[in-house]
Order: structure tokens, then sequence, then C-alpha cells
């Protein structure tokens, strides 16, 4: 063009490379674990910046939750009275561990989304691998649900459950569960990159799968007691849900009352949970991350 | 769509034809190579009547969004950039400086055409990884990070940055909102000047301060020019584009005017803009 139609060319016989090209993959996953420390250091001083206009600071990382829980609890506890046949003392601890974990995929949703669009500035300033920052909201999102957890295993032990070895299963469940928001996560933030009304849309999605996701009722007691027992596959499509299967599967491990009542008075086996759980989190993990890195190269233009 | 950039490109070219031919110095090794590059720059929320029933009716028509504007900001630049070249680049306001130091940062992906570096260049910059809640300590460790250091290299450089950036004491420990704009300014300059690159890109404003820290920092860009294998600067202050550049681009409306040494193409500029 224009006569001189061999610049590319001489700009690649000096092996000059495109500035704007995609990195191999192999190179771009090195880059991404270089930056680990700034992922880390970013997710911390965001989570430290969130709340240094308000009085109580850090502690409305605890408040929120606790107060989400609570609103549930007086709406579907107490008004609508959705526990079926969950003891009392269980319903309780059964509801604030499905808030709590549900809360950590359903911020790492709607974090991922906005992860690239609200910082447009930073990807236009410097040079590093754009998934850095859908993998450091999963982190802000991450760090959060360590605190809550404190908050959880103090009501758990209130409502007298027992302290058990079971509780290190809570450990990988929370892995899985992680590698499964980082992969969702990054799947939102490259629509969410290119696509600005799916802000205005996850609201809605997210709390439908709330409501279907067995967090405020009991799932196995709801396909027990009503119409729908009679189609049982409705209850396998609900139970291979990765929001319930992570849920349950902390619920299982935390709650030694739950585990007795699913198990012996419901009969039920759960161990097919734990499949359903790592087939999520891989799969997951695998094609957000490749869905992200496509487009690595078009972040940032707007 | 495809047509509109297609119509656009053609327009641009015929602008280019007046424009200088490039021409290759094969007894000098490329350092940076930018062939054809057009950007364009996609804003959205500009215009449109902004109400539901407008937007609805858009939708059912199946046009495109009314509030979304195209900018048009590099128009088919080519030049070569060789080793140990300190270019200017100069234009008005709006002429496509800044955005063309990106598209050469591999920050903005071109539209069509394409920019070759050797190395990776950096804009001297990181403003944008600072957050102004945090305290001046936490925000060099970050902004360290962000340009790609380790946790040992950040260690390293640290008093460094603390020591040139001359805060006064116990500033450090304070967020960084309460600072003054030039003590904020002359932190971020510190952060960003602590690594060095093989393409170094430096837009306008960055010296600020007073006289005593301009004179510190204009140093400090020398020391880093002579690191990197080129260097591009930006800027209004002529002066400053004498002093440190052996060539310059003149920009107008995202096409490139002039290229040449830096006194000639100075001198041109200033007479186009003195009318």
């Amino acid at each position: 063009m224009n006569g001189h139609p061999s610049l590319a060319e001489f700009a690649t016989g000096f092996g000059l490379k495109q500035s704007a090209a995609r990195p191999p993959l192999g190179s771009y996953i090195r880059q991404l674990w270089q930056r680990r420390h700034f992922i880390w250091a970013f997710a911390s001083a965001k989570n430290i910046a969130m709340y240094t206009e308000s009085r109580l600071g850090q502690v409305w990382q605890v408040l929120t939750p606790l107060l989400n829980a609570a609103v549930y609890y007086l709406i579907f506890g107490l008004l609508l009275n959705t526990s079926r046949g969950l003891p009392h003392n269980t319903f309780i601890p059964f509801l604030v561990t499905g808030v709590f974990l549900f809360t950590f995929t359903q911020r790492s949703v709607n974090s991922g989304a906005k992860s690239v669009g609200d910082n447009l500035s930073l990807i236009r300033a410097l040079h590093f691998p754009r998934a850095t920052l859908p993998l450091a909201y999963t982190i802000i999102e991450l760090q959060q649900l360590l605190v809550s957890m404190v908050v959880l295993f103090l009501i758990v032990l209130g409502f007298g459950e027992p302290l058990t070895l079971n509780w290190l299963l809570l450990v990988p469940v929370l892995l899985m569960q992680l590698l499964f928001n980082v992969g969702i996560s990054l799947a939102l933030a490259r629509i969410g990159a290119f696509n600005r009304d799916i802000q205005q849309l996850l609201p809605f999605l997210l709390r439908t799968w709330l409501y279907f996701s067995g967090i405020i009722y009991s799932l196995s007691g709801l396909m027990k007691s009503s119409k729908i027992h009679h189609h049982p596959w409705i209850g396998h499509i609900l139970e291979a849900n990765p929001a319930y299967v992570y849920v349950e599967l902390s619920r299982l491990s935390l709650l030694g009352s739950y585990r007795t009542y699913v198990h012996q008075k419901l009969n039920e086996p759960t161990m097919h949970l734990w499949w359903y759980g790592v087939a999520w989190a891989v799969v997951m993990f695998l094609v957000g991350f490749w869905f992200f890195f496509r487009a690595e190269e078009r972040y940032g233009r707007g | 769509m495809a047509d509109a950039v297609k119509e656009k490109r053609k327009v641009s070219e015929e602008l280019f034809d007046s424009a200088p031919p490039v021409t290759i110095d094969g007894t000098r090794e490329p350092i940076v190579v930018v062939d054809d590059l057009h950007i364009i720059y996609r804003v959205y929320g500009a215009g449109g009547k902004g109400n539901a029933a407008s937007a609805f009716s858009r939708v059912l028509r199946r046009e495109h969004r009314p509030t979304m504007k195209e900018v048009h900001a590099i128009r088919g630049l080519s030049f070569v950039a060789y080793k140990g070249d300190a270019i200017g680049v100069i234009g008005t306001n709006g002429s496509g400086k800044s955005t063309l130091l990106k598209a050469i940062a591999g920050l903005l992906p071109p539209e069509s055409g394409g920019v070759y570096t050797a190395g990776q260049p950096s804009l001297l910059g990181v403003n944008a990884a600072l957050m102004n809640d945090l305290t001046g300590e936490r925000n060099i460790v970050l902004g360290c990070l962000a340009m790609g250091m380790s946790p040992d290299e950040v260690k390293a450089k640290y008093d460094e940055i603390v020591k040139f950036a001359g805060l006064k004491e116990g500033f450090i420990q304070l967020p960084m909102r309460a600072y003054s704009s030039g003590m904020g300014s002359r932190l971020r300059f510190a952060i960003a000047a602590s690594k060095s690159h093989d393409v170094l890109l430096i837009d306008e404003a960055l010296a600020t301060g007073d006289a005593k820290f301009r004179r510190k920092s204009a140093k400090k860009i020398d020391e880093l020019r002579e690191e990197a294998g080129a260097v591009f600067l930006v800027a209004h202050q002529l002066d400053s584009i004498k002093e440190m550049c052996n060539r310059v681009l003149w920009i107008d409306e995202g096409t490139l005017v002039m290229d040449g040494d830096t006194d000639t193409v100075v001198d041109a500029y200033s007479e186009a803009t003195a009318k």
C-alpha cells in the first residue's frame, strides 16, 4: 500500500513482533504466573480501599453477609417456613452456610463482569495479561469469604454442631468452588467487556439462580414433599446445578445434624455430588480461561 | 460497519498521499516499525435522545446505537524508528499523539495496519494502577508490581523511590488522597521511573512539580533514555523536545505531516502554528 508494501516484511525480517498481538498460550500462562503477587496485592488493596469511607470499616465484611442471612431467615424461616422438615436448630446453620457460599459465587460473577470495563484506564496504561483482572476480582471475593467463614464457624458451633474431622472436607469444596468461580468470572469478564448490557441483566439471572439452588430451602425436602416428586428428572437436573453442588457439599461437611438427616432420614446418597463438583470446576475453569484468552488483544478498545 | 471503515481508510489514504513517504535506512537496526496504522476508538454514551421509547424503537428497527461514536484517531501512519533514536512527537491538541504512544505500547489494538517492536515498549505512567485511598507505601508496592517487578525487586527499589519522590516526613504513611497534587505527581513519577524499559514512551505533563523536581526528573529521563533502546516523547514545550530528541514526528489529524531532524521539523511546526 502507498508504495511501501514491504514495511511489515521489513519489520518481521528484523525479528520485530506485533506489539498488540496475543502471545501464545504457554507464555501467556507464564506471564500470568509472574503477576501472581500483583494479583494478590491488587485484591488486598481493593479490599482495604472498599471500606475506607465508612465508619465501621472492615466490619462490613462480616456485617453484610450476616444481615443477608438475617433477612432470609426472617422471610423464609419465619414467615414462609420453608424449612420443610428440617429440624429448627439445623435450619439456621443450613441457611447461613447456603447464603454465605452462594454469595461467593454470586459476587464473583458480578465483579467478573465488571472487571474489564471498570479498569479500562489500567488496561490502557500498562501491559499485563488481562486475565489478571478477573482473577484479582475473584481473589477479592475469596478474601471476603474467608472473613465470613470465621463468622459462619461461630454460628455453626453456636447452634450446637460438633467440630469434627469432616470440617476438613470444606477445604476441597472451597477449592473446587474457587476454580469454578474463576472460570465463570473469566467468561463473564469477556462478555461484560464487549456488551455492557449484561450488567443490567445479571441481577435477575443471579436471583433466579439463587432460588433454583436450594439455598433457602432444602431441595431434597422439596422433591419429597411437593407435586414434582412424580417427575424425578427435575430433581436430577436441579441437583447438577453447580451452585447447589458446592453449597450442599459444604453443608454436608460442616453440619453433622444435616448429614445425619440426609443420609439416615432421607436415605439419599451424596457421593455423586463430589463428581459433579470436580467436573464443574475443571470444565468451567478451562472453558472460561480459553474463552477469555481468545479475545486478549481486543480488551481496552472500548 | 466494514464499509464505513473502508470509506474512512480511503479518505485517510488520500490524506496520506501528501505525507512524506517512508524511507528505510538499511544501515541501522529498526526497533519500532509502524505500518499504515489505523486506530479507531469507540465511545459510548455520546448523544442520542436518551429516553426508553426512542431506545426501544431503535432496537426494533435494528439500528446501531446512536450513542456509540467512532473516533478515527490515527489515520494511516507509517514510520520506522531505529535503535538509539529519541523521537519527539508534536502536534496540536487532539492530533493523536497520545493515541500513537498507546498504540506503540500495544495498549490500543489497531483497526488495521500494525505496530512491530523489538522488546516490550512501555508507557511511563502507572497512575492508573494506584489507589487514592491507600497509603504511599502500599501504592509504591502496588505500582511496582503492576509494572511487572517481582517482590524482591520492589524491596530493592523501595528506598530509592521514596528518596526520589522527596515527600515530607511521615507522608508516606498517609493515604494518597491527603497529598497535594504536586506531591502526588512526584510520587507517581518516582514509581514510574523506577523501572528500565526496552522502548520508553513518555507522555507530556510528566515534568510537573517545582523547578527543583523538574530538573531532577529531566535527569532521570536522561538516565532512562540511555538504558532504553529508543525513546518517544510527547510534549508541548518545544524546548524539552529540542533538548532531548534527535528526530521529530509532526502529527496532525492522525496523519504524519513531517518526519525529520529536530530543528527542521520544529521550525516548520512553529511557523505553521504561529499563523
